[in-house]
């Protein structure tokens, strides 16, 4: 893979504390969700020589007995303590970045607009309607037992069998989710806290990725 | 939602009169129209108040020319100029959505009278 345009992204891990809301200078109400941005540090500057530019940030708190051997002596070359989480942004501009150097929420100012990234909430075992957003069969008019069903999920004996990738009803929720394009009412660099204009995904303690927004480059620049 | 006082501190009201359901209250409404800006009053009895902390809200209702309007607005809203309560109304309930069924002298609110007579006079 070939990035001729390699953008320069910024990011940061952060902890989403939950939603409240706040009046803007129009007194139109914003709901907002509080994230606390930070404080990353960085673990790994990937450059020249290794197919990429690339910066590897690292948050979180975590007991350094829980760390296997491999991972302290990675934490130990950019000479910080242990954290729970890594990750690695692609950037273009990875060589301004030093080890050990901290990102804080002050990454970003107001008015930016980026994407989250976070692990949806668990929903277990859920239905069609749930899960795929089916109809279902009608509440009425005869029906009998069959009102949250799929319904038909195929043909006879043509095909004689279910297409792969019938939806169907199944676990739902705990995976990955990109939410673009939210718009930072508000950076609070003394808390540490980004308020960021409408929901992100996740449950409240949930770890979420702030990052440039991938499709607004000239408005994000 | 404890843990959001700081960040909602500076958007929370700390001007607001102690009413409850039944009050007949005033709402001064800054209305912006054009470049302009003017207060307008929304007048009625409030039928209910929902929530708690910066997003708690309440929703006044009144009959306009032989129609109902009811208006909900948010409690910290910085819209809301001032809240002034015209009379305590003597309910036994915290939600008066029965109003809306009731027309005439049938949905008039008794007045408090004496609690807060008696209340002021141990004060």
């Amino acid at each position: 893979m070939t990035h001729t345009t390699e953008r320069s992204v910024k990011g940061v891990l952060g902890k989403k504390l939950g939603m409240t809301q706040i009046w803007d200078a129009d007194n139109r109400l914003i709901p907002v969700t509080v994230v606390e941005a930070g404080p990353c540090v960085v673990t790994q500057v990937r450059g020249d020589g290794e197919g990429y530019h690339a910066v590897q940030l690292a948050y979180g708190e975590i007991d350094p007995r829980k760390v296997t051997k491999p991972m302290l002596g990675h934490f130990e070359k950019a000479g910080v303590t242990p954290r729970r989480h890594l990750v690695e942004i692609r950037t273009a501009d990875a060589a301004d970045y030093q080890l050990g150097q901290d990102v804080t929420a002050e990454t970003f100012g107001d008015g930016q607009v980026v994407d989250v990234i976070g692990r949806t909430k668990g929903k277990g075992f859920a239905g069609v309607m749930k899960r795929h957003g089916f109809h279902g069969v009608s509440s009425s008019h005869g029906s009998h037992k069959n009102h949250r069903k799929p319904g038909s999920i195929g043909g006879c004996a043509t095909p004689g069998r279910v297409f792969k990738g019938m939806r169907m009803a199944g676990r739902m929720g705990g995976e990955r989710q990109t939410t673009q394009n939210l718009t930072i009412h508000a950076v609070d660099a003394e808390r540490g806290v980004l308020l960021i204009k409408g929901a992100v995904p996740g449950p409240k303690g949930g770890l979420v990725l702030v990052r440039t927004a991938a499709k607004s480059i000239e408005k994000g620049a | 939602m404890h843990q959001f006082d700081a960040i909602d501190a500076p958007s929370l009201k700390t001007d607001i009169p102690d009413f409850r359901a039944g009050d007949n209250v005033k709402v001064h409404v800054k209305v912006v129209e054009g470049t302009r800006s003017r207060v307008q009053i929304f007048q009625g009895v409030v039928i209910g108040r929902h929530g708690g902390g910066i997003g708690e809200t309440f929703t006044v209702r009144k009959v306009s020319f032989g129609v109902g309007v009811e208006r909900k607005f948010p409690l910290h809203t910085p819209v809301i100029d001032h809240i002034e309560v015209a009379s305590r109304g003597d309910v036994r309930r915290a939600k008066l959505y029965y109003l809306r069924d009731l027309r005439g002298k049938a949905a008039k609110i008794k007045e408090k009278r004496d609690v807060p007579s008696a209340k002021t006079a141990k004060a």
